[in-house]
């Protein structure tokens, strides 16, 4: 009698052994399929291959402002007048949210580019064309919920928690730079 | 009934409300069902996983997809080069379309050998054709969708089909088309049917199951189920001889899409569809090869899609052209012989449907064509008043239970 139910503990414990690992085995079969089907919603190559732009800056004037698309978002480039960046370079960080030099945003101080999209809900601001609303600091300003930017991009009053972002973007020569 | 047989009281407390677990457990898990299922009682649910792979990889698919003749042919090259995972997913798809009608139409012969459209299984049969209908509609207008040579040249031969029908025919093919050819509207209505329809074949296939568990499986002698020694709950025993006729479908579905994905389509198909110039040789996909060479065989226009519709109809009809009341082949010496010639016959269609139509291979299409009538519409109906059948077995379990007499059958229940 003892050795009976001794081999049949055995066998109970090969059975649970070979159940946890057909389970197992079936598991990592099912996410094997599902993962192909979950990545085809992920960037195709020939979307990852539009991810960058160039731009020639040469025509811009002090004080104009273009907007680009890169990545089907708008980057704002603006040519800073020598007030602006004295503005910009001078603010005490201690007054923002998140504080920045501007020198850590702007490689070049002449040209600020930023990617137009409000921190807060994804709105793109205002300030872009000569007659836009630009807000208390001078820079942009997103109508939906009232934050306002500086000559840097700084979030400096209403909802958004960070600054406009910069992207990353060189400058090829002089004048041409290329985002992304 | 006070107990319930569920100890999750999560799932105890549904099932009270909403009886889902007890539903299925009653129909997958104790459904009883013949001991003596062979193999070719897997491709039913072979035929069900085969659905649900073209509808998940289908609409993924359609994410990825654009309806329009000027983007649809570089949208799906698109899905094979770039999207991710893009290439494995059409072929998936594309060959899931053969797979699928390779498993259907073993299952339609299983039925036609062991005779499982007889009475009471008259409307599960009918259910059936009606799927194998649905399905051959979805899968012309999904091979219409990728914008290729043959999707354009088969979508216009076919859809010309109706225009056979006497005086409205020309107007049924404009409102078809939408237009005075196959053009942008055609292809967007296929695209929203092509959608649509797999979503059909569910509800169509969900009556078909409430008719299959209404009387159980048919079995390989074709005897009704006289108790319950002639049955084994469905769970475990069907479940494991599913899962692992699956898994060795699943071999052969995976070999196919990795190492030969374009065996069963048509090199023209990644030309791009031109209005102006026909491909030297059209031919449809090759499930659809023995239909064709039926509507080749005929002479005449009308006559032609008459007698092609018409080898489906037959289907429909079948339960009550079969005046036997034997359904196992295995009792009918005669009948099975003539099954294997209509199961050639049916090969030979589709070999015929391949070739060009000229020469011997019009002749041998309208002697194919002219056997498969005849086997449906004058040999079924006539055979058994000919045929002489063999004593059927007393019981499911008597084959393997008792050696030679009925009655020592008996001898061996009454023991156990």
């Amino acid at each position: 009698m003892p050795k009976n139910s001794k081999s049949k503990n055995n066998n109970e414990g090969k059975r649970d052994f070979l159940i946890i690992s057909t389970y197992a085995m079936a598991g990592i079969g099912a996410a094997s399929v599902a993962w192909p089907l979950i990545d085809q919603m992920n960037p195709a190559a020939d979307t990852l291959a539009l991810a960058s732009t160039e731009v020639d800056l040469s025509s811009l004037e002090e004080g104009q402002a273009i907007t680009v698309t890169w990545r089907g978002k708008p980057v704002f480039v603006r040519h800073r007048t020598p007030e602006e960046i004295k503005l910009a370079k001078e603010v005490s960080l201690d007054e923002m949210r998140h504080p920045e030099t501007d020198e850590e945003r702007v490689p070049n101080e002449k040209f600020i580019v930023l990617v137009g999209v409000c921190t807060h809900l994804g709105c793109v601001p205002l300030g872009q064309k000569s007659g836009d609303v630009k807000g208390q600091y001078g820079g942009w300003f997103c109508p939906c919920h009232g934050s306002h930017y500086d000559h840097s991009g700084r979030i400096r009053k209403g909802p958004a928690p960070t600054n406009l972002e910069v992207p990353s973007y060189k400058f090829l020569s002089d004048n041409i730079i290329k985002i992304g | 009934m006070s107990k319930s047989k569920f100890k999750n009281p999560v799932v105890k407390w549904i099932d009270h409300r909403l009886p889902v677990f007890s539903f299925m457990d009653h129909e997958l898990n104790h459904y009883p069902t013949p001991k003596n299922l062979n193999y070719f009682w897997n491709f039913g649910s072979l035929a069900g996983f085969a659905l649900v792979t073209m509808i998940i990889t289908g609409i993924v698919l359609s994410m990825n997809y654009t309806a329009h003749v000027d983007y649809a042919f570089d949208s799906v090259e698109r899905i094979m080069r770039d999207v991710n995972h893009g290439w494995l997913i059409r072929y998936i798809h594309m060959n899931g379309a053969s797979f699928f009608f390779i498993v259907v139409y073993i299952h339609i012969f299983r039925g036609l050998y062991y005779g499982s459209y007889k009475a009471p299984r008259e409307l599960l049969w009918i259910l059936g054709v009606l799927i194998l209908l649905l399905m051959m509609a979805t899968a012309f207008m999904g091979y219409v969708l990728p914008w290729g040579q043959m999707s354009f040249w088969g979508a216009t031969v076919i859809t010309n089909l109706f225009s056979a029908i006497p005086l409205v025919g020309e107007s049924i093919v404009t409102w078809l088309w939408g237009g005075f050819s196959v053009d942008n509207s055609t292809l967007n209505r296929f695209f929203s049917l092509h959608f649509v329809l797999p979503f059909v074949i569910v509800g169509v296939v969900i009556l078909h199951l409430v008719a299959l568990h209404r009387f159980g499986s048919n079995n390989p002698i074709g005897i009704d189920v006289r108790g319950t020694q002639d049955t084994v709950p469905f769970s475990p025993y069907y479940t494991i001889k599913d899962l692992f006729g699956l898994s060795v479908f699943l071999s052969f579905f995976a070999a196919a899409v990795f190492f030969f994905p374009n065996f069963m389509g048509h090199p023209d198909n990644y030309i791009e569809a031109n209005p102006m110039v026909t491909p030297a040789h059209i031919v449809p996909e090759w499930y659809f090869l023995p239909f064709y060479a039926i509507l080749r065989a005929v002479p005449d226009k009308l006559g032609g899609v008459l007698f092609m519709f018409g080898a489906i109809a037959v289907l429909f009809i079948l339960p009550w052209l079969d005046r036997s009341p034997v359904r196992s082949s295995q009792f009918r010496p005669i009948f099975k012989i003539f099954f294997w010639i209509l199961f050639l016959d049916c090969i030979l269609l589709g070999y015929l449907g391949a070739m060009p139509a000229e020469g011997i291979y019009v002749i041998l299409s309208r002697i194919a064509t002219a056997y498969y009538f005849f086997h449906f519409l004058i040999l079924f109906p006539l055979l058994p008043y000919i045929e002489k059948t063999k004593p059927l077995p007393i019981s499911i379990s008597e084959p393997v239970l008792g050696g030679g007499s009925p009655a020592s059958a008996f001898a061996m229940r009454e023991k156990k």
